[in-house]
């Protein structure tokens, strides 16, 4: 029997040129399914992460779990502070601390979108209905992305309005200088820029979305869900850590470098409360920095998702 | 229409398949046997472009694996490992793979009903027995219609009633023009569901023959006859031009002979006769002795050989005589051999 069609380019569902070979074991001729049938692209694979990502509890939980604390940790800060007189932070900075943990879940499902498939063999059920790998990694990295954006932005912006809320009747106390907060003030109350409440809102969600998908490109690669949680905390939390018990003389630069580039940093700066030494820090260009590393470590493991057995 | 050129895969220093060069035809149930670690789940993975060969190539009608379009439209697969997020309702983890094709999402309900797990549509597979789980595995399968279906190991964890029923659906789906592509370890369950065979040991291609053919060079039967007179009996068996061996306990074994007539010939020189029976070499026998040298991973039998255990079938003790004890049949001359030399002088 001859290898044929070796261009793959006939006609998907051809009988008639197979049947044209003859002699089919028992006479009977190759089935032709009545089911339409399309030519697979892009949008299928979307579809169908959707559904499976919606379809999980894990998502369900990670996700209620990130609102809960962002917006009820930011509740709870607001509150503890109004009725006080302006302490210094910015308007919004309240919302970083809510974030810090919510950020963690936002973490887990991103390596779980991945690693879950390979804990359960779902994987080979996935490729095998869709073997074009890449598509299979776009479209996870495309619906998590979009879904943890959306989701994080939400609590952030209900944080942002209940900071505001809460804090936006506080007064600059008479021994504050203002020249030390100009910005922050305007005709005696406490206000956050434009640009402060788009880096506490989009930009935070930006942030934390985007750390998400640098897990799930771990996932891909160590395709192991405690592993890569696991790495993912340690990157997100050793730079701070390292760099508090960096004392002496001789490691003030390492210990600058690792405030500086701490991932936590980078929303610290977000919210324009940065640990770093450079306090009119933004945080955008951190986001920058972070979105081309997510984008590295992305291509760093649809090049192995390729090369790999699964 | 699977063909499967020179396929071979190495993991480390493992050979895990070896060479494999053969093509499953549309139309019937193609068998693939052998023993654990031959070899056959490897195949498959590779038939579906899971596992990269390290030499040879799969063509699915033709194409490469990730040159389908419409891939469940093509082929459906059941695994070995159950390719199933726990935490997922069967309906929605049949739901996201119809959808990744393409498929109506009708479909879904039909796949779900022909395999009978409509009544837990919305059930976590979590909770799903061995069998249930197996079932969804196939829904999953059928759900694109595929024009080909392999199964590893289908039978896993059904009952009897499950097994039937997949037994049927296999014969029914090639009946329909699809090609059947099924592995399994049981000789004997492939010897009621399969029309072809392709036999594996250790990586390597053992037979790939018609399941008639198979059957044919194996009933190959013998006549056990046991007597207080051996000598004599023989004597007899050789002037009739009948070629006796001595068997076990004092027995003697007549290659092709049949039973009325040594029984009349016995009668007509005042034989007595303890024992006249036909022996049939089971396929499950033949199957063993084929794959004897290539069994990776032998039980050490009961007595300290090392020979894998002979079952024995479809024995038909003479009325009245002793039932004849399991293994003492003289085992007809080694099948593999035989096969291998056909083999040999047809290619
Ligand atoms: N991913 C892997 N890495 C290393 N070795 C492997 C891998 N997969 C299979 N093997 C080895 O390859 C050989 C063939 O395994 P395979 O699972 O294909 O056998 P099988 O015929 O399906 O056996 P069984 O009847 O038990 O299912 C075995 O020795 C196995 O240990
Ligand atoms: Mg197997």
């Amino acid at each position: 029997m001859s290898i044929q069609q070796h261009d793959g380019q006939a006609a998907p569902g051809a009988p008639q040129q197979q049947a044209a070979q003859g002699n089919w074991p028992n006479g009977i001729a190759p089935y032709s399914s009545p089911i339409p049938m399309a030519r697979t692209h892009l949008g299928h694979a979307l579809v169908s992460e959707w559904t499976k990502i919606r379809t999980v509890r894990s998502t369900v939980w990670t996700l209620s779990v990130m609102f809960a604390l962002v917006v009820g940790i930011g509740f709870l800060t607001a509150l503890g502070l109004s009725g006080d007189d302006f302490t210094g932070q910015p308007l919004l900075a309240g919302g970083l601390f809510g974030l810090m943990l919510g950020q963690i879940c936002v973490i887990t499902l991103g390596v779980l979108v991945v690693t879950s498939e390979y804990g359960t063999g779902m994987i080979r059920t996935t490729l095998t209905a869709c073997p074009q790998r890449g598509r299979v990694l776009l479209a996870k990295a495309v619906v998590f992305f979009g879904l943890a954006f959306v989701t994080t932005t939400l609590a952030c912006v209900l944080t942002a309005l209940i900071n505001s809320a809460l804090l936006g009747d506080q007064t600059r106390p008479s021994y504050v200088n203002a020249e030390d907060f100009s910005g922050s003030f305007e005709g005696g109350k406490v206000v956050a820029s434009g640009g402060e409440w788009l880096g506490a809102t989009v930009g935070a969600g930006l942030y934390v979305a985007l750390l998400g998908l640098l897990s799930l490109a771990v996932g891909a690669l160590l395709r192991h869900s405690a592993g890569a949680i696991t790495t993912m905390l340690g990157v997100v939390l050793l730079p701070l850590v390292m760099a508090l018990f960096m004392v002496g003389e001789a490691l003030q630069d390492v210990r600058r470098m690792l405030l500086e580039y701490s991932p936590l940093n980078g929303l610290a700066s977000l919210y324009r409360i940065p640990m770093s030494e450079d306090q009119d820090a933004t945080g955008w260009p951190l986001l920058g920095g972070l979105a081309i590393v997510t984008l590295a470590v992305l291509a760093a493991a649809y090049a192995l998702l390729n090369k790999r057995d699964v | 229409m699977i063909e499967l050129r020179d396929l071979t895969k190495r993991y480390g220093d493992k050979l895990a398949v070896d060479g494999l060069s053969f093509t499953v035809r549309p139309g019937t149930v193609t068998g693939f046997l052998g023993p654990n670690g031959a070899g056959k789940s490897t195949t498959m993975r590779m038939v579906l472009g899971l596992d990269e060969p390290t030499r040879g190539d799969v063509r699915i009608e033709g194409k490469r694996y990730a040159e389908l379009r419409e891939p469940l439209h093509s082929i459906g697969a059941l695994l070995e490992a159950k390719g199933v997020h726990g935490g997922r309702r069967a309906h929605d983890h049949l739901l996201c793979l119809a959808q990744s094709n393409g498929i109506p999402e009708r479909r879904v309900g039909e796949a779900l009903e022909m395999v009978g797990l409509q009544d837990v549509a919305r059930k976590r597979p979590k909770g799903f027995s061995l069998g249930m789980g197996q079932r969804l595995g196939i829904a999953a399968a059928l759900l694109g219609d595929p024009r080909i279906l392999m199964f590893d190991e289908p039978v896993n964890g059904l009952d009897p009633e499950g097994i039937h029923w997949i037994r049927t659906l296999m014969q029914q789906l090639a009946r329909e023009g699809r090609t059947v592509f099924v592995s399994s370890h049981l000789m004997s369950e492939m010897a009621q569901t399969a029309e072809h065979l392709v036999v594996i040991g250790q990586g390597k291609l053992l037979a790939d023959t018609s399941m008639s053919q198979f059957i044919a060079e194996n009933s190959r039967t013998h006549v056990r006859v046991r007597t207080p007179e051996p000598e004599r009996m023989r004597d007899l068996l050789t002037e009739a031009g009948l070629r006796p061996v001595p068997g076990a306990e004092g027995a003697l074994e007549v290659d092709d002979g049949d039973a009325p007539r040594i029984g009349e010939l016995a009668a007509a020189h005042g034989v007595v006769l303890h024992e006249l029976s036909t022996q049939r070499a089971s396929l499950e026998e033949a199957f063993m002795r084929l794959t004897a040298q290539s069994v990776e991973y032998h039980a050490a039998a009961p007595g300290g050989t090392h020979a894998p255990p002979v079952p024995q079938e479809g024995t038909a003790p003479h009325p009245g005589g002793p039932q004849s004890p399991p293994g003492a049949a003289q085992p007809p001359p080694a099948w593999g051999e035989d096969w291998q030399d056909r083999k040999g002088r047809r290619g």
